[in-house]
This record gives C-alpha cells, structure tokens and sequence, in this order.
C-alpha cells in the first residue's frame, strides 16, 4: 500500500487522476445516454390507430401551438394558417425542430425536436385531418439510395437548389438576415418534404417542376456530397475561397513570417 | 594544399581561364546583404514563383485547355456521364486519376495564394518603412506591375479548371469588360470570339496563363532583383550603418545557406498545406453552364476586395442615346481600383513633392518616425479591408447570425467614414510612440524598483539607455515643414495657386513630430 501511495507524490499524479476522472463521467454519460435513447426508440414505434392519433395530436396541439396558430390552426398575426399544410409540412417543421420556434427571429432555427417521433406523428395527423395537404414521407419510403442517381442529382440541385444552398449545400445567405440552411446531415425525408412543402422562404417544387424520381436524385447527390471522404486534406468548410484566403494570411503566411523570424534571430 | 583544394583550384582556374568570371565572382559572393525577418517577405515571393512554376508546369502535362464537350467517364461517381467541358474533365483526371495530381493541385493553388499573400506583405513592409524613396521609385513601380500582374494570373489560373464557381468568376470580369463604355460590348466579343460564354476563352485564358503573363514575370522579377543588386539593399538605421554603408552578412556562404534553407521550407510548407488543406474542390462544385449559379461564389481573397466592391455598389445606371452606363459595375470595377493602383504607383513622387526631400535613402524609416506615411497607409488599409470583409458578407451573414442587407450598409458607410479614422488615430499612435521614445532617451527604461526616499517619497528609479539604443531612437532625423516664400527677392507678394496652398499644408501634416530630445536637453538632464 505504500508502495503505491508513494506515487501520489508524483508530478504526473494529480493531471492523470483529473484525465481518469474526465473520461470516467464521459464515458458514464455515454453509456447512460445510449441507454436513454435505446429506451426512447421503443416507445417510439407508433402502433395507435389513426382516431387516437389525431385525438392525441389536437390535444398537443391545444397545448404547445395553439398559442400562435389558433386554436383550429386557423392561424393569427405571424403565425400562418396551417389548414391545407399538410402532414409533411408538420413532420418538416417539428420532425427538425424548427416548430415550436425558438423566437420569433426572422427564421425558424434547426434545433433538436421538441416532440419525440409519436408527437410529431400524433400532430402531423391532426393537422391533415383538417384539411387535404402533402403526406408525410417515412425514410424507409423514400428509397434513395436504390433508385437516385447522383450525377443527374447533382446537376439537378446546380440548377435548383446550388443559388441559394451553395454549390456544395453548405447553406447561404437570403436577404434582411434570412438563410437557406446548410443541408448536411438532414434526414432523407426532412429533404423531400421540404422540396413538396416549401418551407420558409423556400419555393415548393411540386413533382412536375422536379419528379418524385429526381427528388430522389437529388437527395442522392446530397447524401454522397455528405459522406464524401475529405479528399486533399480537411475541408475548410467547403465554402470556397474565402476560408481559404483566411487561412492563407492567418496560418500560411504567419508561420512562413514566424521561420524568417527565426533565420534571422542572433545566435546565441 | 591538399589534394581537394588543388582539384578545386585547377577547376576554378579553368573556368576563369575561359570566362573571366573570377573577378566579377569574388566581388558578387562577398556582396552584403542585412539581416532582418521582413527582408525575407520578398524571398517568399520570390520561392513561390518556383513552386508555381514547377508545380504548373506539372500540371499543364495532363490539362486539356479546350471547351470541347465531352462526357465524363472518370472515377469520381457523383459526375458520370455529365456532360462538361474537355477543360473540366482533364482537372477532374488531374485530381483523381494521376498519381499525385491533387496534391499538385493543391500546392499549385496555396502557392499562388501565398504568392500573392506574401507580395502584399513585402509592399507594406517597403511601403511602411519609406524603402521606395529615392533611388527606389522605380523598382516601386515594377513592384506594382507584378502586384496587378499577379491578380490577373491568379484571376485567369482560377478560372481554368471550367468550375461552376471560375466561370462564375468569368461571367463578372466581362460584365466589367461590358460596363466600359462604348467599346465595352466590342471589347467583350473580341475577348470571347463573340456572345458569352463561347468556346474559346479557356484556350486563350490559358495561352496568356502558362505563357504570356509567366513571361512576363520573368522578365520583370529579374529587373526588380537586379535593380536590389545595383542599388543595394536598404537597412534599418542603427550604430555603424549610414547612407553609405550596408551592414550584413555576405552572400556567400551565409546568405546563401540562409535563402537556400528558406527556399525549402516555403516549398516545404507549401507542400504541407497542399497535403493536408483541401483547397478548391472543384468536383464538388460541378461543370460551368452560364444558366447556374452557387450562393457563396466568391474569389480568391486577392480579388476579394473588388468583389466586395462591386457588392456594396448601388444600383445606378444611366440609358442616354441609346446606350446604358452601368455606373453599379463602372466605379467599383475599374475606376476605385484605377484610382487605388495609379496613387499607388505614384506614391513615391507624390511623397518626395510634399516633403520636398529629393535626396537618396538608404536607410529606413521606423513607421512611427513617419506618422503620416504610416497614417495613409493604415487608411489604403482600412479601406481594403472594408471591402474584403463585404466581399464575404454572405458568409459572414450567415455564421454570425447577421443580415447581410446590415453588413452591406456597414460596409457602405465604413468605406468611407472608417479610413480617415484609421488615419487619425494612427497618427495619434505614432506621435504617441514618438513621445514614448523621447521620454525613454530621456529619463531612461522604468526598471520597475521602487525606492522610498529618506523623507518618505517614493520613486521609480530608471535606468539609462544603452548608447546604442539611445542611437537608434535618435539617429533619425525630422524634416521642417516646407516654408514657400511669400514675396519674390523684391518683396512683391507671390501669387498663391492652390497647388501651392495644396502642398503647404499637406507638408505641414507631413512634419508633425515630436521634436527628438536635444544634446542642450539631455545634459541638462544628466545634471540632475
């Protein structure tokens, strides 16, 4: 025992003893996390029948949307009438999180959802039942990945969708603070329902304007451009040359600055 | 002698025998050269033309500068059977089906940003310290050639892969092409070989790219190295160095394992960032058809601020006669850079006329000693950087949670409130320092020691200044004001054009300094 305590003494004892205690509640919280998560994807599996559904969804709705919307989704003020919106416009906007809104800033913000997946379905219902709209997609319905084509997608999205997303969807600016946002790592589904929902300030491309097979395409593309490999080293944000240019005058130039420096320093 | 130095005698006597060179050797290697880190800006220049070079000329060997159309049949999947151009198909062979191809890509690309990068350094270095006065003005202005000649070719390199985001690039410099007016439209066509985009621009962008321009450099690059070697390279002031002297090392060997080290490690360096910073990935972006359009195109940061220029331009056009003026595109593409790049060049003379000195220099300014020439260059700075972070205001919009209609207002306004500011308060700066500098020779450095006296004051004691630093904070000197005469030798008043007045009171905005402290000043100090 003293042969080990000696070691408390040691200069590396107290840095090792916080690194352990460190990656001790990481991996706790890791594990406990997974845990929660496994439990919660359970409950999600959504068995009630549609009546229940919708029963549930206008009784959430009365709760948490109401408020801004109307109490029938009429809408009022800024919030807009969700009759006719659809299922998918609901799964959209409360599958990513963006209804309930964070603030009222220009724009809905992405952010974890509020509702878990039965919720969401649960309003997505109630919402279509008031009136006839777009249906909501699951992703095991969209089959991208056996039916896209992501050389057609990509020329589709450089004529549709690169103006406002970047050549590279990694989102860009609107006008007066609004922004088409990045679409790295958004669900398959959340891309097609934003294409036949047109949320925000986003134009609706209806299935003549762009096929349920282009969209398909399209998410394709997407979705390789996101799994891509960082080829030539790290990406730099893929948002051009302006990265670039700062690390050009920031790293680049500071270290080459840095060895003239030191060529040039008196021996000692 | 040994049996080494013997060979290397004779090989030596054989050359001299047949070239003479041996005089002209002896004096060339031993030449001096000082030592200083920002003597280096331009050696970094200079080692990325090589890089350029090298890696360009690598690259030329696969790279098919033609717009034929073609389909793609490579390996990146995202682009088969994409109709493109040869141009674009051969830069997407180059990054992924030669052997290092992207790597030399990479390196090709870095090295023209740190090209021009470092060149922007080294002018402000030569421009900040007043190493562009007399005999230098020329080598100023050859300076400036290769700066416009550099934003061209990187310009014309950016847009030879026929990327969504180069002819983007493209389709801006013929609307600048397109606003001048009258020959604009002509202009345009003979550059194109008629209507937008053509099919001729890639060869002749890469004829004037790989050839012309490179030429040119070449050419320019050893007027300007070998107007450094005649006139001799500035110093920094300091004990032993004068107008008359160079303090340094010689060529060879230091200089020599010096420079020869640099070189490696910029090209190393570059090499470096090729290898592990992905720069323009161009199959992302996709193939250049005039109909699309990316948000976020930007150039690269050396045209950066004349996009950000034409960014913040509001929409004014003129139709008179039939004819329109794009005056939006007109003022910020040709006229404010026109403007920017001739006071530039010109800077010298316009400087030598205000102060009236038209004497050589060889040894340096400290900026501070110069608070106005610093001034207008923290102003041309200010403004440049106005413009380049408007140049990225889309970016900027959308990571830091602003609107870009605020940061183009910002940017209109900054533009021209926030360089007369920078030129107040760098002034104030300077005269600051200068009197910080003063009070030093003075009183000597704060050691930090207080000491009580025996009656209970306290004081800081200071300690004197070494004679060599006390040198170097006085060495320099300080121009009066330029007094014109009034009268003429028969005491009949001049008259006063408003040149004259013009260059009275920018001179005596030149003067304004801090008097040095004088010998009268300091022995009275030294009784103390």
């Amino acid at each position: 025992m003293a042969r080990i305590s000696r070691y408390r003494e040691h200069r590396f004892f107290r840095p090792l003893l916080l690194a352990f205690g460190l990656l001790l509640a990481g991996a706790l919280f890791t594990a406990g996390k997974a845990a929660a998560e496994s439990m919660e994807s359970k409950a999600l599996v959504i068995s009630a029948d549609k009546t229940t559904l919708i029963k549930e969804g206008k009784e959430i709705f009365a709760r948490g949307c109401s408020s801004c919307h109307g109490l029938n989704a009429e809408g009022a003020g800024a919030a807009p009438s969700l009759l006719g919106v659809g299922s998918a416009s609901v799964d959209f906007q409360v599958g990513t999180g963006r209804m309930p809104m964070a603030d009222m800033s220009q724009q809905a913000v992405r952010k974890p959802p509020v509702y878990d997946e039965y919720e969401t379905a649960a309003l997505a219902e109630y919402v279509a039942s008031l009136a006839p709209g777009p249906k909501a997609l699951t992703n095991e319905e969209i089959a991208w990945e056996r039916d896209g084509n992501a050389a057609s997608g990509g020329t589709l999205f450089r004529n549709n969708c690169a103006m406002c997303h970047n050549l590279a969807g990694q989102g860009g600016a609107l006008t007066q603070g609004k922004y088409a946002p990045t679409l790295m790592g958004v669900e398959p589904k959340h891309i097609y329902e934003a294409m036949i929902t047109g949320p925000q300030a986003m134009p609706v491309f209806g299935d003549k304007v762009i096929t349920p097979a282009e969209k398909l395409d399209i998410i394709k593309w997407i979705k390789e451009v996101e799994s891509e490999p960082s080829l030539g080293g790290a990406t730099l944000g893929r948002v051009g040359p302006v990265t670039e240019g700062l690390l050009v005058w920031t790293l680049g130039l500071g270290a080459l600055i840095g060895v003239a420096v030191w060529l040039t320093s008196k021996a000692r | 002698m040994k049996a080494r130095e013997r060979a290397a005698g004779a090989v030596a006597n054989y050359v001299d025998e047949r070239t003479g060179a041996a005089k002209w050797m002896k004096k060339t290697l031993t030449k001096v050269f000082p030592d200083h880190w920002s003597f280096m800006l331009g050696e970094i220049v200079l080692y990325s033309f090589i890089i350029l070079l090298l890696s360009g000329t690598f690259l030329t060997f696969w790279f098919d500068p033609s717009m034929r159309e073609v389909e793609y049949e490579g390996s990146y999947e995202a682009l088969e059977g994409v109709h493109m151009s040869a141009a674009y198909a051969s830069t997407l062979h180059i990054s992924f089906d030669v052997r290092g191809g992207l790597l030399m890509r990479q390196i090709h690309h870095w090295a023209a940003l740190i090209f021009l990068a470092a060149m922007v350094a080294h002018l402000l270095r030569v421009f900040f310290t007043g190493a562009f006065r007399k005999p230098r003005e020329m080598n100023w202005i050859i300076g400036v050639g290769l700066l416009t000649l550099g934003i061209v070719e990187g310009f014309l390199g950016y847009s030879l892969p026929d990327d969504l985001l180069s002819g983007t690039g493209i389709r801006i410099a013929e609307a600048i092409m397109q606003a001048i007016p009258v020959v604009g439209s002509y202009l345009s066509y003979f550059v194109f070989g008629g209507a937008f985009p053509g099919e001729l621009f890639i060869p002749r962008i890469y004829t004037a790219h790989v050839l012309l321009i490179p030429g040119i450099f070449l050419a320019l690059i050893t007027a300007h190295l070998m107007l450094v070697w005649y006139q001799k390279h500035t110093q920094y002031p300091g004990p032993g160095r004068t107008e008359k002297n160079v303090v340094g090392y010689p060529l060879l060997p230091v200089y020599m394992a010096k420079a020869g080290g640099f070189f490696f490690i910029v090209f190393g360096f570059t090499a470096f960032l090729g290898a592990v910073a992905q720069i323009n990935p161009i199959w992302v972006y996709g193939p250049y058809t005039p109909a699309q359009i990316g948000a976020g195109s930007q150039p690269d940061w050396y045209m950066g601020w004349l996009d950000g220029l034409v960014r913040m331009s509001p929409p004014i056009e003129t139709h008179a006669l039939g004819y329109t003026i794009s005056w939006n595109i007109l003022i910020p593409g040709l006229i404010i850079p026109g403007i920017l790049f001739t006071l530039m060049a010109l800077y010298p003379f316009i400087e030598s006329w205000i102060t009236g000195d038209k004497r050589e220099h060889h040894l340096l300014d400290r900026p501070r000693n110069n608070p106005n020439r610093t001034a207008i260059g923290a102003m041309a700075l200010t403004f440049v950087l106005v413009t380049l972070i408007n140049g990225g205001n889309d970016l900027l919009a959308v990571h830091f949670d602003l609107s870009i209609n605020q940061i183009m207002w910002f940017s209109r306004i900054g533009v021209f409130v926030l360089p007369p500011i920078a030129f107040v308060v760098t002034k104030r700066i300077c005269l600051a320092l200068q009197r910080a500098d003063r009070e030093m020779v003075l009183h000597g450095k704060e050691s930090g020691r207080l000491v009580m006296l025996p009656h209970g004051e306290f004081i800081e004691v200071h300690e004197p200044l070494s004679p060599q630093k006390a040198y170097q904070l006085t060495s320099h000197e300080q121009l009066p004001a330029l007094s014109a005469p009034e009268t003429d030798e028969r005491g009949v008043a001049l008259p006063k054009g408003i040149r004259q007045k013009l260059r009275a009171r920018w001179s005596r905005a030149a003067s304004e300094q801090i008097a040095k402290p004088t010998v009268e000043e300091l022995k009275e100090i030294e009784h103390h």
